[in-house]
């Protein structure tokens, strides 16, 4: 109850979003009324149906008396958010699993008579889901959460920050649909079109206000590490939205628009896009989570404070020039492509400062590995870090690309960082978070958390080591020539012998979803309080009990 | 403006541009009058929640 400053509540906040939630309803109305597309339209009655639930939410919450709680923390926020995030990763690992068997199996689960689930539709599903919708909440998640523990203050703006994670879920809910009704831009990793895109940059302007809002009022004079890589994290992502996403819309009322850029201009922004996605969503985002869980979780301070900071400088002043390494061998002039091969290969060196910085934050404290599973699982992410960190620079060097550009082995290396850095590192942090949060003493089972950690394991070993057989396999079958000259394989050939390797994919991706089923079961009786019933201590005391 | 103007002022000044950059953050991390505030920031995640 010593927090700070109580601010009187003058209700600008409740009011300002009421007229942000009023603007867009009213524009949904009209657009839904004047349209000719069907699709366009029942996205506009969604946006209108939100819009007005939006400002029942306001209206309702701003009628509820204050309670004490109104002073420390908002971590209902963080609660949702957790949830959310929850539920997310397991419909986005399943469609991966889905589009795993589809490509294994393609007569089994080819459905064409459900044309809304074929691999064009579910493959954005699956990336936006487990990038945007899982990543995205555990982001918004933990930032709200870190930010205000290490700034002593409330989260600022009030219901702004409601409106951030109900007006992201909207935008969720808008891409989904979107791709299952073939609404899409044809850009990977930011196909919604127009419409979703302008909600996603008002709920991120929100966001960032949100944000530096908290930053702001902080009562912390140093702003902690983690959080300038939250905000790199917010501030460039907006920035790679909103250009990458410049295009005008064929009429007010259409849900169809016409890019701003095109050909090799096109290619390149969108790539710029891409990578920074990873460098800033993937990398920036899930680092902020290394800085601050790994040394709670540990119980230590931070191996070095002052490596962090030229880590996160270094890592995002290299990182934004990437990107055109995915465009070796195309109409982007060589000097270009070189020119993001190198940035690539200098990466090598604030990723793994970083990473050294997560692993030796554990000095001291190494046999905390053996008894704290949740602790396993973010060391274990920073490991796959550094791992998928070497092999990205390598794979940008033109003449490895050479061999590994549109093979498998790219799918193999993407989902090393996804499924070891970024998965593990969140399972981490919503572990750690979930008995924080609904004020638990511990997590349910543990051995669950065992459990868990192994099964999942083994499905990335299973997943990556496959792809870069069937990735390595594939590229060199393609570049084979015979003594006349010509192509040694059919390309049908190197599809078959890729299949056992789609089908070890696709065993990977069943456990590791079967170990997010494990764990969405664990928070689940961690919330209620439950506690397993072969772990608990007489005095349901932390089970600190030394060997023998 | 060329490819050549381009290329000259981006392995001149962009050059300086980074070097300066990069020598400004790393005097800022190792300026010994910061020791005492990094290492305090090095536990932030440690310290006790006071309002809960």
């Amino acid at each position: 109850m010593t927090a700070a400053v109580k601010t009187p509540r003058t209700g600008f906040d409740a009011l300002s979003v009421g007229v942000v939630l009023a603007a867009v309803g009213a524009y949904a109305l009209v657009a839904a009324a004047r349209t000719h597309e069907a699709m366009f339209q029942i996205h506009m009655y969604v946006l209108l149906a939100a819009m007005a639930l939006g400002v029942v939410g306001v209206i309702v919450s701003g009628a509820k008396p204050k309670s004490a709680a109104q002073s420390t923390y908002n971590d209902e926020i963080v609660k949702a958010g957790v949830i959310a995030a929850m539920f997310f990763g397991v419909v986005g690992m399943l469609v991966g699993v889905v589009i795993a068997l589809q490509l294994a199996f393609p007569s089994q689960f080819y459905f064409p008579e459900l044309g809304f689930l074929n691999f064009g539709r579910l493959r954005p599903l699956h990336t936006s889901a487990v990038i945007f919708a899982f990543g995205g909440n555990v982001l918004i998640a933990t930032s709200f959460y870190v930010v205000q523990r290490t700034t002593k203050a409330r989260l600022a703006g009030g219901v702004w920050a409601w409106f951030v994670f109900w007006g992201y879920q909207l935008f969720l809910a808008l891409a989904a649909s979107g791709y299952l009704m073939g609404i899409t831009e044809g850009k990977e990793y930011a196909e919604p079109e127009w419409y979703a895109d302008l909600w996603l940059t008002i709920v991120w302007v929100a966001y960032l206000g949100v944000f530096l809002g908290t930053i702001w009022k902080r009562k912390e004079p140093h702003i902690y590490v983690a959080n300038w890589f939250y905000l790199a994290f917010i501030v460039t992502i907006a920035m790679l939205h909103i250009v990458n996403n410049l295009a005008l819309p064929v009429d007010a009322f259409a849900g169809t628009s016409v890019s701003l850029m095109a050909g090799v201009q096109s290619a390149l922004t969108q790539w710029w896009y891409g990578h920074n996605a990873v460098g800033f969503f993937l990398t920036a985002g899930f680092l902020a989570i290394m800085y601050y869980f790994i040394p709670k979780q540990a119980n230590r301070p931070v191996y070095s404070y002052r490596l962090s900071i030229v880590h996160f400088w270094a890592l995002i002043f290299i990182y934004i020039w990437a990107g055109p390494h995915h465009l070796h061998y195309t109409a982007l002039p060589q000097w270009a492509q070189t020119l993001g091969m190198t940035f690539s290969v200098m990466l090598w060196m604030p990723s793994w400062g970083g990473m050294v910085n997560g692993l030796m934050t554990l000095s001291g404290a190494w046999d905390k590995l053996r008894t704290d599973p949740v602790l396993r699982m973010l060391v274990v992410s920073v490991a796959f870090y550094g791992m998928s960190t070497f092999e990205g620079p390598v794979m940008s060097i033109r003449a490895v690309n050479a061999l590994s550009h549109y093979t498998d082995w790219t799918i193999g290396h993407v989902h090393s960082g996804a499924l070891g850095w970024v998965g593990f590192v969140s399972f981490g942090a919503l572990y750690a978070l979930t008995p924080w949060l609904w004020k638990r003493e511990r997590l349910y089972s543990l051995r669950l958390v065992d459990l868990h950690f192994w099964i999942a394991t083994v499905g990335i070993l299973l997943y990556i080591a496959a792809m870069w057989v069937a990735g390595i396999m594939q590229g060199l079958m393609w570049r084979a020539y015979n003594d006349l000259g010509f192509l040694q394989y059919s390309f049908v050939e190197t599809v078959q012998a890729m299949h056992p390797y789609y089908i070890i994919r696709a065993l990977g991706g069943v456990l590791y979803l079967i170990g997010a089923l494990v764990m969405a079961y664990n928070l689940w009786r961690t919330a209620r309080g439950d506690v397993a019933i072969q772990e608990r201590t007489p005095a349901s005391a932390p089970a600190a009990v030394p060997a023998e | 403006m060329t490819y050549e103007t381009v290329a000259a002022f981006a392995q001149t000044w962009g050059l300086l541009y980074a070097a300066v950059l990069f020598g400004g953050v790393l005097a800022y991390a190792l300026w010994p009058r910061n020791q005492a505030k990094f290492d305090r920031a090095a536990s932030m995640p440690l310290d006790e929640e006071i309002d809960q």
